[in-house]
């Protein structure tokens, strides 16, 4: 039951925060931090309960597993189950949840109450995302973290919100509907060879495909992912919601729902359909490295401090989405890193946007005019330091993740990981830019501006520490995520 | 006819019984609350008489009618969204100038036409049923006859259901001198694919009669009256129009349809085809630019119906299933979605609130119906939590073991054109208000119905299986 837990206390927390929403005060937000805060809580004893590096005993990396009937009609139950990977999402997942609740706490003025139902509805959707193990479960949550996170970027977002909200809400949806496609006729084809109609994962697997369905319907759940991650070409919605959402909607789109798709391609494309994709391999890597290059290109030419780090963002998730194909040992460590890495650093930058446009009211560089490290240092320097993660100096996170997945795809194609290491002088070239166009350079006459007080240097204190911590010693997070790795590769094996 | 044959057909007597009185009532004692109630209370009536006909189930009545769980399980829909019409538009009328109590007769007199429908096994019972539903609802379209736009609206739907009538009519005719049989079983019998194809007259003759209801159900190309007929139409009326005369011709369609050879035929199979893939597209483009909720839940129903063929095309027992759980979903979301038009309307003396603008901002003026309404579009866009959700599910499931790509395919465009424009309603709703205005007075037994059918998307959304279960159990046996 700890795993309906994880996902029923934000769901009830966001319901709480809701009707405090009424009342006077900063309830809403103390709610949230506490549901919460009590989630991680329960996460990390299941990290502690668990000694993963010792109770590895056979093939079996599932920690828990939680089992209910819910639609008997179609096979479908409640099948949630927990392994080293889906742990780390979620504890990922809620940290940025209590980062972004931290970082909105004078942002957003306007209906609080349910400013916070929105975003612990997401939050909950995404946990359920990672925890889902019944195709059909796992869809719905897919589908149902969707709906807050289009509130939380058309009502609370910037001048072009809806806009920006309807084509991330269509883009994603549509994509969605071929996925469901593709489920239930892997359902079905499984039903003709069993006799039973099942959409648990454990049932689905070594389901024998033909060559050719077993590509399309492999697309189907790809196009999904791919759009979420998102991939060259079909990654257009992406800036335009960051842009727009509020700071806390572009952490939790940044650090958690585009690792919904990289957690979608672990668990799901190659196991189930290891031929197809290992037959598809090649175009993905090529897609992947294009991504890598091409976001990090545009990045450099954008004038919009939160359309930047958009745009890198699309480059990192091309590191992830190489390593993933690249389907050994180091490549995958590296696509677990990198997602942690890239969820904190790219947060972080999105913050220190969300603080500037609070201050000076524009994310335009050229507006911000240069010269801020003189009047708001901490602020700069954070900000410096988020940058060099991004560009990924070594020591910090950012550079085991592609360190790793580089090392990883040498072993499948040496002239791909060429050309995607090119990808890294390409960050620091647009790295480098945004800290010199924001933060250096002489402050304009006039301008005041209130550096980082006690509450922001908190919240970025906490992920500078996990960034830095994550880049000198990652091994405890790979021995997490090691066991689960480790069965993912065996079951694409048979 | 037994008393067995009368106690399966109670249903049925009771909401004849409950014209009658109603009408009697109407002229001794002109009274809006008192005619409401006994409407209600013939509607309940009926209900409640249903278990007692289902201990008889399945039976056939007379050549007219077959009793069966199918028939049943949408009666007791067509009633429970006429109770909901009902009460709705007692908070819709009330307080309004002019006489409202022929409402409830015409509504009774419909319902009864729709139940009619779902039972029948036989042209004759066919056009009985559709007729009586239809004259009735001529009526209730026109029945604010002092504004312009209701007039109109009865007028144009009229002229044009008589066209589809006449249609229907003669493809019977057609269908009668090849076979020379009235009774479904018997036209089913002879009604084979090779029979299709060496007699151009039956075939012209299935053509006119699925053309015929093709109208009713407003699938392209016989959709034009639609987005007229739904503005005019007081909102009450269009939530009845859009759900008990579209579902109760649909699963007629279904039974003519499905226990048929006809089905057999590929000929059938790729106009069924076309006219879904038609249907979805038009419907939802067209959907795109309406400024008018009304017109724009017109067109969404003329999208839903093309979904419907889905399950039509793909046929067998699943077929039978999905098309019942779709429409308990449709009949919920679409009900819903009127509901909230109407209540925000209410009174309606001065016109109703159905152009978006006057909802900007509903989200912070009126939550509770803004939230009510945006949980049914959502429902309406297939959208996890909602009933709609797994309705949508089921469509894909019979496609998918059906293998009609085409038709997925054009169900996937459309559902994702779907969410643009429901979604602009949310976005409208959640914008910033125009002015600032007291809320108005809200009717108590319509809030509970909004409530009540809420609380129904939710719980279908969440945890169908008991509903599944029943479907399951009465879509037994409607195959021959």
């Amino acid at each position: 039951m700890t795993l309906a837990w994880l996902i029923a206390i934000p769901l009830g927390g966001a319901v709480l925060a809701w009707l405090a929403g009424g009342f006077a005060g900063p309830w809403p937000r103390l709610i949230a931090l506490a549901a919460l805060a009590l989630d991680l809580a329960l996460a990390l004893s299941l990290c502690w309960n668990h000694p993963l590096s010792l109770a590895l005993p056979g093939n079996d990396s599932w920690l828990m597993r939680l089992d209910l009937p819910w639609i008997p009609r179609f096979g479908i139950s409640l099948l949630l189950a927990v392994d080293g990977l889906s742990l780390i999402l979620v504890l990922l997942t809620l940290v940025l949840g209590l980062v972004s609740v931290a970082a909105s706490w004078t942002e957003i003025r306007a209906r609080v109450g349910f400013f916070h139902f929105n975003l612990l509805a997401t939050l909950a959707g995404v946990i359920g995302v990672f925890l889902a193990l019944d195709l059909f479960l796992f869809f719905f949550f897919w589908e149902v973290m969707l709906i807050p996170m289009y509130f939380l970027i058309g009502i609370w977002g910037h001048e072009n919100r809806v806009y920006s909200t309807l084509k991330f809400f269509i883009f994603t949806q549509a994509s969605g509907l071929l996925m469901l496609l593709s489920i239930v006729a892997l359902a079905l084809v499984h039903q003709r060879q069993s006799g039973v109609l099942s959409f648990s994962y454990f049932d689905l697997l070594g389901t024998s495909l033909a060559p050719d369905s077993a590509l399309l319907l492999m697309l189907g759940f790809f196009l999904a992912f791919a759009v979420k991650l998102p991939m060259v070409p079909f990654h257009t919605w992406l800036p335009d919601a960051h842009t727009d959402a509020p700071s806390a909607g572009s952490v939790i789109l940044a650090g958690v729902l585009l690792k919904s798709g990289a957690y979608g391609l672990l668990r799901f494309i190659t196991p189930l359909f290891p031929e197809a994709a290992a037959q598809f391999t090649p175009v993905v890597m090529a897609l992947a490295v294009i991504g890598i290059l091409y976001g990090g290109l545009v990045a450099f030419a954008q004038s919009d401090f939160k359309r930047l780090v958009a745009y890198t963002s699309i480059s990192h998730m091309g590191f992830v989405l190489l390593g993933v194909f690249a389907w050994n040992e180091l490549a995958l460590q590296g696509v677990v890193v990198q997602i942690i890495a890239h969820g904190l650093s790219t947060g972080a930058l999105f913050i220190i946007a969300g603080a500037l446009q609070e201050r000076l009211h524009t994310r335009e560089l050229a507006r911000m005019g240069g010269g801020i490290w003189s009047l708001a240092p901490r602020l700069s320097a954070v900000g410096l330091f988020f940058a060099l993660a991004s560009l990924g100096l070594p020591g910090l996170a950012n550079f085991i993740g592609e360190f790793l997945v580089l090392a990883g795809a040498y072993q499948t194609s040496a002239g791909v990981t060429a050309v995607a290491a090119a990808g890294l002088v390409v960050a620091a070239i647009y790295a480098l830019w945004l800290v010199q166009q924001a933060f250096h350079g002489v402050a304009p006459q006039g301008l005041a501006l209130a550096d980082l007080d006690a509450r922001e240097m908190t919240v970025l204190g906490v992920m500078i520490g996990l960034v830095v911590w994550l880049g000198v010693n990652p091994q405890p997070v790979l021995n997490l995520a090691a066991p689960a790795l480790d069965g993912l590769q065996q079951l694409a094996n048979i | 006819m037994t008393a067995t044959d009368f106690l399966a057909l109670s249903p049925w007597l009771a909401l004849t019984a409950a014209v009658l009185v109603v009408l009697l009532v109407v002229a001794i004692h002109r009274d809006h609350r008192t005619t409401t109630a006994l409407a209600v209370i013939g509607l309940v009536a009926s209900l409640l008489l249903v278990p007692l006909a289902a201990g008889s189930a399945p039976r056939t009545v007379t050549a007219l009618f077959s009793i069966d769980g199918y028939a049943l399980f949408f009666l007791v829909l067509v009633v429970l969204a006429a109770l909901a019409v009902s009460v709705l538009a007692f908070g819709y009328c009330n307080g309004c100038e002019g006489r409202y109590e022929e409402l409830y007769l015409l509504l009774l007199a419909s319902t009864l036409g729709a139940a009619v429908l779902v039972a029948s096994r036989h042209f004759a019972s066919l056009l009985l049923g559709l007729e009586l539903l239809s004259v009735a609802l001529f009526a209730l379209v026109a029945y604010p006859v002092h504004q312009k736009r209701p007039l109109e609206a009865g007028v144009k739907y009229f002229i044009l259901a008589g066209v589809a009538t006449a249609f229907l009519i003669f493809g019977m005719a057609l269908v009668y001198a090849q076979l020379g049989a009235l009774d479904f079983p018997a036209v089913a019998a002879q009604l084979t694919a090779s029979a299709l194809a060496g007699q151009p007259y039956l075939a012209a003759g299935v053509a006119l009669i699925v053309a015929g209801l093709a109208f009713k159900l407003s699938l392209v190309p016989f959709h034009l009256w639609t987005p007229d007929v739904f503005e005019g139409a007081p909102a009450p009326i269009t939530a009845f129009l859009a759900t008990v005369s579209k579902g109760a011709v649909m699963v007629l369609l279904l039974r003519f349809l499905l226990g048929s050879g006809a089905h057999g035929s590929a000929n059938t199979l790729t106009a069924l085809a076309l006219v879904g893939i038609v249907s979805m597209l038009v419907g939802n483009l067209l959907a795109l630019m309406q400024r008018n909720l009304k017109r724009l839940l017109a067109y969404s129903s003329i999208a839903h119906m093309g979904y419907l063929l889905v399950p039509l095309t793909a046929g067998g027992e699943f077929a039978i299933e999905t098309v019942a759980y779709y429409l308990a979903a449709y009949f919920i979301m679409t009900l819903g979605a009127f509901g909230a038009i109407t209540i925000y309307s209410a009174p309606a003396n001065a016109g109703e609130l159905d152009d978006l603008e006057a909802y900007r901002g509903l989200f912070w003026q009126r939550p509770w119906l803004a939230g009510v309404f945006t949980a049914m579009l959502l429902a309406l866009a297939g959208m996890p939590l909602t009933a709609g959700f797994v309705a949508k599910f089921y469509l894909f499931t019979a496609g998918a073991d059906a293998r009609l790509w085409a038709l997925l395919g054009a169900l996937i465009i459309g559902s994702a054109l779907g969410l643009f424009y429901y979604l602009r309603v949310v976005v409208v709703m959640a914008g910033t208000p125009r002015q600032q205005e007291a809320p108005p007075k809200s009717i108590l037994a319509g809030n509970v119905t909004l409530a009540a059918l809420t609380i129904l998307l939710l719980a279908l959304g969440l945890y169908p299986a008991p509903l599944l279960d029943l479907i399951r159990h009465t879509s037994l046996g409607v195959l021959p």
